[in-house]
């Protein structure tokens, strides 16, 4: 697979957005696949960002260390991406910015002042440098001034117009760099796809779900789900409330649920530790639940703008006393789809809380996916309607009570935090409490299991577990390797424990595990429920997500062994 | 008492103490919802934890007996979720003013068509005995041992400030004003919140029913309620304490469910709603 990155560095607030937005536009109208990550300083303005766009000709999943261009915004920006320079880098910018490096590459000044002098100098910075990349991806001019001209049509004409010229001017600067992309274009690649975030991701599979209801704190990365929910709610009958806080927030979420609503909330660590009361409520009431848990760095505020997969255990253990509970966790913008819709259903037949768990390098990234069909998507409502008789915690085979609303049909339907009789009171009896515990406790016994997926040869002797966004990377880094003794299970459903898991461990002479986290959380409870333990145990844990090169020695040199 | 859809089963094992002011006015509510002529399928009581968040355990009603301190956010969305059905939070002083402090300031902000039931008996009851957000200065308890240092919150005047357009106190002894602010507090639509007075016999040895009926008395029926600076003002009175309706804004306030916008041109409640292939379809655009 042929496939070209291009890193750009600048400060907050300098316009990365702009030209990440334009150019994934370009480039997916133009036929190709294209993938961007993401890098972010905490603050509003200035420090260093940085964003890696990798261009393909098929769907491109992970982050890689090398860099084909380098394209440097401002100062300093060159330093903290030394290492991923090599002589064969092109960088390019304004010169004054390219001198903080000994590191040999190709260094190419751009004059991008002086080249925007006569229309308003840098501010149009951003567009000089998508016409830039325009033109290196032969990418459809046309396309690009539709876009420009959409996107500052509120600013007036003359903007519109200076940032046309900003492009053109950008895309003559072009001849000055040696790239030459050599990437096959397939046309029908846009009709065919949808280029989409993973925030994205968890919003369309949320709607697809049925969600109408959510209420949520801010609190990044989370917080991009509620903005996205909210500038659907017109259009799809969403309720969309910021809670004055995090307790509010997944309390009203089960108040709506009782109402009859779908509701979710979006949260990151910090956030769902004070959610975790109203978890354990959702499993005493049997609530149905569905939480949006993006993991950043911990502990505490660790590193807000930063990846981890930290959250693990928070997720499987969150909540005082016992109840069941589902955690998925998606590995591909699919997944974000497919897993935040099926959390609604889960929650909803099974009456428990579902945690959806993201993380920072997820939700920022972007890429181009095959178009979901929705075509057979149906809202199933598992609500009943009640008669003067209804008991809301019957107790049945499966566990599950028929589950009545409020002001649907004649009947009563009382929820209780306390332990509670079949009717719903407030009750001290000994054996209703363990025929309230044991009912609980069996409503996942005909839960379907999203099975993890088992991607190389079925004959390995060395099986590679991840789970979660670490996908991309070792999917990659595998395919790199090209060993036929090495298989990759990616977990989807991380908590229950797939039933599958113990099979496809026990199956493997050498076990790797890939985690995003200093203790192998996933590792250490794959051990508790399956008594089977990894042989090498790969973990980051600096902020920032695997890239494929380091997957591809670390897992070479572990075969070696 | 008066016969009520609203009565419990009559062998309900009720956890309250002998001579407890939330007997009064479990009789009183039904007996206002009865009035009201409310059906019981169509009423959600949400409560928190304490003595008087058992309150909906025994009504015969829908109810949401949930954790301390939340019985507000879980009302204001299940309004949101379903505007059609009548809505009351209940609680006790501890749960709503301190436990729930934060939600008390910003469901007034909101106003959501709920009534806001808050039992006030200046200590917590549950846990035996401890100072409560409304606690008296100098009141000795087992862990205020030398005195409550704190002053004590006044939430009629919280309320005020921030906009509630419906704002009153009551007190368990006064069953007749108690029912008919009930009365008005159910129909008022948007935010209503009663204060009621109610004396807890076994903790609190000072606020009892002899200190209620002597330190309480009736606003005149001359009492302007759309005068929103007096009716601040008469907050701070505090002995003896006026009961009543103190604040009923003239104007109507739209409520936070009239102003969403799942609800500007579809009033059905959202668990009829559903959404099409073709909708979703949109999203891969």
């Amino acid at each position: 697979m042929k496939s070209y990155s291009v890193v750009l560095s600048g400060e907050a607030g300098q316009g990365l957005k702009t030209i990440e937005t334009l150019f994934m536009k370009l480039l997916r109208q133009s036929g190709y696949y294209a993938f961007m990550t993401k890098e972010l300083m905490s603050r509003v303005r200035g420090g260093n960002n940085t964003t890696e766009l990798r261009i393909s000709s098929e769907p491109v999943y992970a982050f890689t260390e090398r860099t084909d261009l380098l394209i440097v915004l401002g100062k300093n920006g060159i330093r903290r991406l030394e290492k991923r320079l090599s002589s064969d880098t092109i960088v390019t910018g304004e010169a004054e910015h390219l001198s903080d490096t000994g590191v040999p590459c190709r260094k190419i000044p751009l004059p991008v002042e002086k080249s925007l002098e006569d229309i308003g100098g840098t501010l149009y910075a951003n567009t000089l440098v998508s016409g830039l990349l325009c033109a290196l991806f032969s990418c459809n001019p046309e396309t690009a001034y539709n876009l420009i001209s959409t996107q500052f049509a509120k600013k007036g004409a003359d903007i519109v117009k200076n940032n046309i010229t900003a492009f053109d001017r950008g895309m003559k600067l072009a001849d000055t760099i040696p790239l030459h992309a050599e990437i096959k274009k397939d046309e029908s690649v846009e009709a065919r796809s949808k280029a989409l975030s993973g925030t994205e991701s968890v919003g369309i599979g949320a709607l697809a779900g049925g969600c109408n209801f959510i209420a949520s704190y801010p609190m990044s990365p989370g917080t991009g789900v509620l903005a996205f929910m909210a500038s659907h709610a017109d259009e799809y009958g969403v309720v969309a409330e910021q809670a004055e806080d995090e307790l509010a927030a997944l309390n009203m979420e089960l108040g709506a649920w009782y109402a009859g609503a779908r509701a979710m909330v979006t949260t990151s660590g910090g956030g769902f530790a004070l959610m975790t009361e109203a978890l354990s409520l959702a499993g005493c009431i049997e609530s149905p639940a569905v939480i949006h848990l993006a993991e950043r760095p911990g502990p505490a505020t660790g590193l807000p703008t930063r990846t981890e997969q930290g959250d693990l255990n928070l997720a499987v253990y969150a909540g005082h006393g016992d109840f069941p509970r589902v955690i998925y966790a998606p590995g591909t913008l699919q997944d974000g789809i497919e897993l935040a819709r099926r959390a609604f259903d889960t929650a909803d037949e099974f009456q428990v809380p579902v945690i959806l768990l993201t993380d920072q390098y997820f939700l920022d990234s972007e890429g181009v996916i095959p178009k979901v069909d929705f075509s057979g998507n149906s809202i199933l409502q598992h609500i009943t309607e009640t008669t003067a008789d209804y008991k809301r915690y019957a107790l049945t085979k499966s566990g599950i009570s028929p589950r009545g609303i409020p002001g649907y049909g004649n009947g009563i339907v009382r929820v209780d935090s306390d332990e509670h009789t079949e009717e719903g009171l407030i009750t001290e009896d000994a054996d209703v409490r363990i025929a309230m515990t044991d009912k609980r406790m069996r409503k996942l016994k005909n839960l379907k299991d999203v099975e993890p997926e088992l991607i190389g040869s079925r004959d390995y002797e060395t099986l590679v577990v991840g789970w979660g966004s670490t996908y991309g990377a070792i999917r990659e880094a595998l395919e790199r390797l090209g060993r036929k003794d090495i298989a990759f299970a990616h977990f989807r459903q991380v908590y229950p424990v797939p039933k599958g898991a113990k099979a496809l461990l026990a199956r493997a002479k050498r076990k790797i595990l890939v985690e995003n986290n200093v203790t192998g959380q996933f590792g250490n409870l794959l051990k508790q429920e399956t008594l089977t333990d990894f042989d090498v145990r790969m973990l980051k844990y600096n902020g920032m997500q695997f890239s494929v090169e380091e997957l591809v020695n670390k897992i070479g040199e572990a075969v070696k062994l | 008492m008066t016969k009520t859809r609203f009565d419990c089963d009559p062998d309900t094992d009720i956890a309250w103490c002998p001579g407890c002011g939330n007997y009064p006015l479990l009789g009183i509510l039904k007996e206002a919802l009865e009035e009201l002529d409310i059906d019981p399928s169509e009423l959600v009581i949400s409560s928190g934890i304490g003595q008087a968040a058992k309150m909906p355990q025994y009504v015969h009603s829908n109810f949401f007996n949930g954790l301390h301190g939340r019985a507000v956010p879980v009302a204001t969305a299940i309004k949101a979720a379903n505007p059609a059905l009548t809505v009351i939070a209940e609680g006790g002083d501890g749960d709503m003013y301190g436990e729930g402090g934060n939600h008390f300031i910003h469901v007034i902000r909101r106003n959501p068509d709920i009534t806001h039931l808050v039992h006030d008996n200046m200590v917590y009851g549950l846990t035996q005995g401890q100072a409560s957000p409304t606690s008296p200065k100098g009141m000795k308890t087992p862990v205020q041992t030398d005195g409550v240092i704190a002053e004590p919150f006044n939430p009629l005047a919280a309320a005020i400030s921030i906009g509630a357009p419906f704002v009153a106190r009551a007190f368990t002894g006064d069953a007749e004003l108690t029912k008919n602010i009930i009365k008005e507090a159910v129909q008022y639509r948007g935010y209503a919140l009663i204060d009621i007075l109610d004396p807890c016999v076994s903790f609190n040895k000072t606020n009892t029913f002899k200190w209620y009926k002597e330190h309480t008395y009736r606003l005149p029926d001359s009492w302007d309620e759309g005068d929103r600076m007096r009716a601040l003002e008469k907050t701070f009175e505090a002995d003896p304490l006026p009961l009543g309706i103190f604040y009923r804004r003239a104007d109507r306030k739209p409520s936070f469910e009239e102003q969403l916008p799942v609800y500007a041109s579809d009033k059905s409640p959202l668990w009829t709603r559903t959404r099409s292939p073709e909708q979703l379809a949109k999203l891969m655009k």
